[in-house]
């Protein structure tokens, strides 16, 4: 093994997260960026997956609360509006529905088998409460 | 100093580009990730960034992949904190002799760890960063156990928990001893800036952590972090369990300046009792037994009493 300066690093102490420098990562979104395999966002937890959430873009009011909760970065957001749900990287953990503040809400989990069409078209109506 | 991020409200929030990737492997419904968003999305600035070991480590750093979009160090089980006062110490030197390429760009240095890293094996290491006021950020993802290696408890466990090795059953009702009160040992530091914060009011924790990285000199941050796995509760409910917290005054927000002067940065419209709290996680499950019940009661006598000291101390600003 060759002798390394303190400012050196071995081969494989270091992971690299993108090809290339990136100048401002916190200005370019993740479109955007050219991840290297290293970094998770090329892996997929997929198939942790029991339950998925549903986005209905009829009911969403771009509130952003799902956003800023999702454990997994997985509510994909461009200026200021909702688009949808990054479903390689969601793990199906429901927060998202549960924050959700509108009614009915803009986001429901169903199985994974679900079609996604035949659930947003037989969305339910809005829950008036037990009143 | 650049210039501190404008977030007004949750849209604009929403525009940030995240450095923090998605499948990772932490727990479906985990806050430690939503704290770690919550954080890096709060500044434009570059990030020196370490995680004691804990969840978050082994969860984000799993080889050959990582989920960090920022220098991020690996590092043991103590040394966190100190891995990122040094970058900051050799920062500091190459600055002072000119020799850094980019001096334009203020890097934040921020360190996070676990409850069990913090309150107990990197005690002695955190209260050294703080003690010589390194410009740097101490987080604690503080989930009241040792939930990485399955649960045991650590010296932030609360009374009456059922841990591993403090099981509840018939002659034990769980963790008898109480939580560290870390914050005011942090605060006993006289460092210029420690908070404690929550997932769920982002905008109290985002204007914490601006704050924070504004301060020159040492931070500390007390963060809660809902486990579903340790404390037992459907994953869909980690921000449901952050609302009880702080709004039955368990976990407090607040904030510390100079050690001396308290603010209280949240106070809850409805205060819900403890009980509520208690009842919301299966590591409390048999307080509600009949034998146990005066351990309920105590709870609420206990948070009380922080809460009505805490509001003394704002008041006096001593």
């Amino acid at each position: 093994m060759a002798n390394t300066g303190w400012d050196e690093f071995e081969i494989g102490a270091m992971l690299r997260t993108f090809d290339g420098g990136i100048d401002d990562i916190a200005g370019t979104k993740q479109e955007d960026r050219s991840y290297t395999q290293n970094s998770s966002y090329t892996a997929s937890v997929a198939d942790w997956r029991l339950v998925k959430p549903v986005y209905n873009k009829d009911y969403c009011i771009d509130c952003q609360f799902c956003w800023v909760y999702c454990p997994d970065v997985s509510i994909i957001s461009r200026d200021k509006k909702m688009i949808g749900v990054d479903m390689d990287h969601c793990k199906g953990c429901g927060i998202c529905v549960e924050v959700c503040p509108t009614n009915p809400k803009s986001l429901l989990m169903f199985s994974e088998q679900a079609d996604e069409e035949t659930e947003i078209a037989s969305w339910p109506s809005k829950d008036k409460g037990e009143e | 100093m650049s210039e501190i991020k404008k977030i007004k409200n949750l849209k604009e929030f929403s525009t940030s580009a995240d450095r923090f990737e998605g499948a990772n492997l932490l727990c479906p419904g985990c806050a430690h990730s939503i704290i770690v968003r919550e954080v890096l999305n709060a500044t434009n600035d570059d990030l020196i960034l370490a995680a004691s070991t804990g969840c978050l480590e082994v969860c984000t750093a799993v080889y050959p992949y990582t989920s960090w979009d920022a220098s991020w160090i690996h590092i043991g089980f103590e040394n966190g904190s100190t891995a990122v006062a040094g970058a900051e110490a050799m920062y500091k030197a190459l600055k002072t002799k000119g020799r850094l390429k980019q001096p334009e760009r203020t890097p934040k240095f921020v360190a996070f760890g676990g409850d069990g890293a913090s309150y107990d094996i990197g005690f002695q290491w955190i209260s050294g960063c703080m003690e010589r006021n390194h410009d740097m950020m101490y987080i604690v993802l503080d989930n009241e156990v040792y939930a990485n290696t399955g649960g045991q408890r650590s010296s932030s466990t609360p009374i009456g928990s059922s841990a591993t090795t403090t099981p509840a059953g018939s002659i034990s009702y769980g963790e008898t001893k109480n939580k560290k009160d870390m914050m005011g040992i942090m605060a006993a530091h006289h460092i210029p800036y420690a908070a404690q914060v929550s997932p769920n009011k982002w905008k109290d924790m985002v204007k914490k952590i601006q704050k924070g990285f504004a301060t020159e000199g040492a931070v500390f941050i007390n963060a809660v972090s809902p486990c579903t796995t340790e404390w037992k509760f459907d994953p869909k409910n980690t921000m449901h369990l952050a609302d009880l917290a702080t709004d039955s005054l368990v976990f407090p927000l607040y904030e510390v300046i100079d050690g001396r002067e308290y603010n209280i940065t949240y106070r809850p419209k409805n205060i819900i009792p403890v009980e509520e709290y208690l009842a919301a996680q299966g590591r409390f499950k048999h307080l509600f037994k009949d034998e146990y019940k005066y351990l309920i009661k105590e709870w609420q006598e206990r948070v009380d009493a922080n809460w009505a000291y805490l509001q003394r101390r704002e008041e006096a600003k001593v």
